[in-house]
């Protein structure tokens, strides 16, 4: 059984439905702030990401003055504004962006906490093997056990069998696109131990139904 | 009643299109017109026969009084118009109603390699002393379609206008003449393999040299895109056609900064529509095309059978022209010198003679020849060039330094290389027939009298460099940029986490290139004319030659004085002599600092005399384009036509012996590219340039579909086939000289 206070956990996100961003400067310069305590600031934006967000602030050195622009959407929440047209020491927390946590955000902290989590080991393409790929045409679960063949890391040609080394368990839910290429460190497999399957349907269905977007 | 529904339909239909070419529906009560005319033809039964007669013929008199007022004055916008507008004849019209048969090949309608591409081979006939004579034809065109959306509008993709090289080869195979017709708006702008900017370089490269009789016929002739089958040894132009370098809405964006998004003045539309001159009329006085074929006085549409009577006698008679020109018999010139004064009469019905259009190989050539001559002379005449004192001098020059490079690398080396031959053949063959008999005594001999092995001598080789190929062994030329101190960030820095560099030493010992991630940072061309080729070895030619504005596009002027102050150069095109360890070559460089390298007519003919130079000296020719925007919107079709008459230029050295090598950097895009820079067997770009036919703004506008931020990196056309290679800047030295050496190996002055 999991060990999560699931009302405890929505409690803590209802009562602050927001994740702080801490901005810090990357390194030495003068310092200008382009945005104020309370404007709402995007982040970047494109198909690929390839509009910057807000400009936050600008940063000087040696002439060269380079914009930081926002990561994420959100509301500026704290400007350190005594350092505004001065010299700035590196790594210091200058902005805080608040950003305000969809209902698929919250799910996916959540699972992360409740579900073990296998990750992608290497950059690679990834197939379930045959015998779970055919369990999953089926549309059943799919229960794993330490020591089963459960993944092909496909690269270069070259196949490779995954064991699983989890606790026992059903796949709840899979993170990637068999025959996709999954980044190294990328999420693959959420498990949960079949007793604990009802709590994660619960979980999921009581944000769906209560969490406001 | 059918007829009167008949009527009113045609009536409707002409009330639209002087709707279409207004492009405004509301024109002097042009929409009440088409309201009056849809209510009488939903109720026409309900109204008196007599009444109904009267109204109808109120609304004709008021449609035929607009119309008269349209065609009063046509201005060059609404030409544009007209061409657009969905009631215009298009190709199939054409292939229906010129043609007596004909058969679609690869693909019918929707299911077609490219909708906008249609290709038949079909049959045209003539009447001679009442006796119907037939020929053969591919015909090749545009399809925009009657408002189908497969059509695309008529804008080919690059496997279309490669279906369209195809069976140009075909027709070549066959000996039976082409007939082009271009309804383009401008070429689709997607780089997918085989790319649209280098399908239209190799069908400009391969139609430079086809040796069939080609005509073309433009009604919508959208720049690149109508190239890609504009090339023809007879062009032809529907009278209320467009034939431009870019479309006026294009144009009218750049000429006034308009942002992605934003609405752009009508009145600046119509503005750059009359400044490109893009009319048939400017057309045949800037030369880029040789007859009009007359429309009636709203345009051509459907169902003008009488037009179709006369395009068909004008396909003919060009063919028959171009025929005939190839002719040595004088009473056929003489005809077809007849037929010349003969424009704009009446179509006869009857023609006086069969012209057999097969070619023989005397005739071929005589057809390439007049080809060359023709695109060679485009535009000369708008080119602002002092003459020679002494003209005689000149000439003897060119022809003595013809002459001498002629013996030199021409007639001794071949020779040379003959006799060379010979003698290894004959001693191989010696060698191996006395073998047989000297054998036998050299074996008793080295028996009997055997004496130690001799030891081979080891020659030394000196493998000190006398010159580095890496720097130049005198002081480096640095960046001016370099001069200044502060630091810049590497765009790449948040992915491959660079560190900011020092400006002084990125631009000085960095050469411009991020230590870290490798992206290189723009520098001046006057770098690689400094680090690129051996000390003292440049000496630039037609220097004279400066950048006009040969259609007196409004403003123009100001501007091309602003860039010669700014730059000191009077063209986009540097053309010079250059050496590199030694080896001489002939380097044409397009400047992005002046205009944006944009190529106009002085570009284009300073291109051309470098490729007749590096020809006549029989050198290696190099084109290094630092950065080309495009052909230059000012010079409207003059800039067009350099697409084909610089590759034309290119396709003649090369098929004389020569090694053309292109090098791109920074930003190369559109007609440079889809021509003379696309069709070299050779293309190599510098570390993060970006070589491609349209910029994302463009393709975002004319498509409607985003594309990724790197779309036209070197890497990406490098892996789309479209460049052989990618290279570091510190190693272009290196790079090019080894490029000279491999790919012309011991021929480098000529196969």
């Amino acid at each position: 059984m999991i060990d999560v206070n699931l009302n405890a956990l929505l409690r803590q996100y209802r009562s602050n439905p927001y994740e702080e961003l801490h901005i810090e400067t990357p390194h030495t310069g003068i310092i200008t702030f382009n945005v104020k305590v309370g404007d709402l600031v995007k982040g970047p934006s494109g198909a690929w990401k390839e509009r910057p967000g807000t400009t936050l602030f600008t940063l000087e050195r040696e002439g060269n003055v380079k914009k930081i622009t926002a990561e994420r959407d959100g509301e500026v929440s704290f400007v350190r504004d005594e350092v505004d047209g001065e010299f700035c020491e590196a790594r210091e927390h200058v902005v805080t962006i608040r950003h305000r946590l969809s209902k698929d955000e919250i799910i996916n902290f959540i699972l992360r906490k409740v579900l073990y989590v296998f990750e992608a080991p290497e950059t690679a393409r990834y197939y379930l093997v045959p015998e779970l790929e055919a369990v999953r045409d089926q549309k059943k679960e799919i229960t794993l056990s330490p020591g089963d063949d459960f993944l092909i890391m496909s690269l270069m040609k070259r196949d490779t069998f995954l064991k699983y080394e989890g606790p026992k368990g059903t796949v709840f839910r899979l993170y990637f696109k068999p025959g996709d290429i999954v980044e190294q460190g990328e999420p693959l497999v959420g498990i949960a131990s079949p007793e604990d399957l009802d709590i994660v349907d619960k979980i999921i269905q009581r944000i769906q139904s209560e969490w406001e977007d | 009643m059918q007829d009167t529904s008949h009527v009113l339909t045609q009536l409707l239909e002409r009330a639209q299109y002087l709707g279409d070419i207004k492009n405004d529906p509301t024109w002097r009560g042009l929409d009440e017109v088409v309201e009056r005319i849809k209510e009488l033809k939903d109720s026409f039964y309900d109204i008196p026969e007599k009444q109904l007669i009267r109204e109808i013929e109120r609304i004709e008199d008021r449609v035929h009084f607009l119309e008269d007022r349209v065609a009063e004055n046509i201005t060059p916008m609404e030409r544009v118009n007209i061409v657009r507008s969905t009631h215009r004849f298009t190709l199939m019209d054409i292939l229906e109603n010129v043609y007596d048969s004909y058969t679609e090949l690869g693909g019918e309608g929707e299911c077609n390699l490219d909708p906008a591409v249609v290709v038949a081979r079909a049959v045209i006939s003539r009447f001679v002393k009442n006796k119907i004579y037939s020929h053969q034809v591919m015909v090749i065109g545009h399809e925009k379609g009657k408002g189908e959306e497969f059509r695309n509008g008529g804008s080919a993709k690059p496997w279309g206008n490669d279906k369209a090289l195809r069976y140009m080869k075909v027709a070549e195979t066959e000996g039976i003449p082409i007939h082009f017709y271009v309804f383009t708006p401008g070429a689709f702008p997607i780089e997918d393999y085989p790319g649209a900017a280098q399908q239209i370089a190799r069908n400009l490269y391969a139609m430079t040299k086809l040796k069939v009789p080609m005509v073309s016929f433009i009604s919508e002739g959208g720049s690149g895109g109508a190239e890609a089958i504009g090339l023809s040894d007879f062009r032809l132009m529907a009278s209320h056609g467009y034939y431009s370098v870019i479309s006026p809405e294009g144009a009218a964006a750049i000429e006034g900064k308009i942002k992605e998004g934003e609405k752009v003045p009508k009145e600046l539309i119509e503005h750059c529509a009359k400044e490109l001159k893009i009319t048939a009329e400017d057309n045949l006085r800037l030369g880029t095309i040789d007859r009009i074929v007359q429309e009636p006085p709203l345009g051509a549409r459907r169902n003008d059978f009488a037009f179709f009577r006369r395009l068909r006698y004008e396909m003919i008679r060009a063919t028959d022209e171009v025929v005939l020109k190839t002719k040595s018999f004088r009473a056929f010139r003489a005809y077809a010198l007849r037929r010349k004064k003969e424009e704009g009469k009446d179509v006869p019905d009857e023609f006086d003679v069969v012209v057999n259009w097969n070619l023989n190989g005397l005739e071929k050539e005589r057809l390439l020849e007049a080809r060359s001559k023709k695109y060679r002379r485009m535009g000369l005449r708008f080119l602002k060039e002092g003459r020679p004192i002494l003209p005689v001098i000149k000439k003897a020059k060119e022809a003595l330094s013809r002459g001498y490079y002629e013996i030199r690398y021409g007639l001794l080396k071949h020779h040379k290389k003959s006799v060379k031959q010979l003698i290894d053949d004959v001693s191989s063959e010696g060698a191996a027939m006395l073998k047989t008999f000297t054998d036998p005594v050299l074996s008793v001999y080295e028996f009997m009298f055997l004496e130690p092995k001799k030891r081979r001598r080891v020659v030394k080789q000196d493998h000190s460099p006398l010159h580095s190929v890496f720097t130049q062994d005198w002081e480096q030329y640095t960046s001016p940029l370099s001069n200044e101190d502060r630091t810049v960030t590497c765009p790449n820095a948040q992915k491959y986490g660079c560190v900011d560099l020092w400006v002084p030493d990125l631009y000085g010992e960095f050469a411009g290139v991020c230590p870290t991630c490798g992206h290189h940072f723009p520098l001046e061309y006057q770098w690689y004319i400094n680090n690129l080729f051996d000390k003292g070895s440049v000496k630039e030619f037609n220097q004279h030659l400066a950048s006009s504005n040969p259609l007196g596009f409004k403003g123009f002027d100001t501007r091309l004085k602003r860039d010669a102050r700014r730059t000191k150069r009077n063209s986009a095109m540097i053309t010079f002599d250059a050496e590199i360890m030694g080896l001489k070559v002939v380097v044409a460089m397009l400047i992005g600092s002046f205009r944006n390298g944009t190529v106009g007519t002085v570009e284009g003919e300073k291109f051309v005399r470098a490729c007749d130079r590096a020809q006549t000296t029989k050198r290696p020719f190099l084109c290094y384009v630092h950065t080309t925007g495009g052909i230059r919107i000012h010079e409207g079709t003059l800039g067009v036509i350099q697409m084909p008459k610089c590759t034309m230029a290119v396709r003649e050295y090369i098929d004389s012996g020569g090694l053309y090598i292109v090098v791109y950097d920074n930003n190369s895009y559109a007609g440079p590219v889809a021509s003379f820079l696309g069709c070299s067997p050779y293309q190599f770009a510098i570390r993060s340039s970006r070589i491609g036919f349209a910029g994302p703004r463009v393709i975002r506008e004319t498509s409607g579909t985003d594309v990724p931020p790197d779309y036209h990196s070197a890497r990406n056309a490098l892996k789309r086939g479209h460049i052989q290679g990618i290279w570091d800047r510190r190693m272009f030295r290196k790079n090019l000289l080894e490029a000279l050496l491999r790919m012309g190996g011991p021929k480098l002055y000529y196969r």
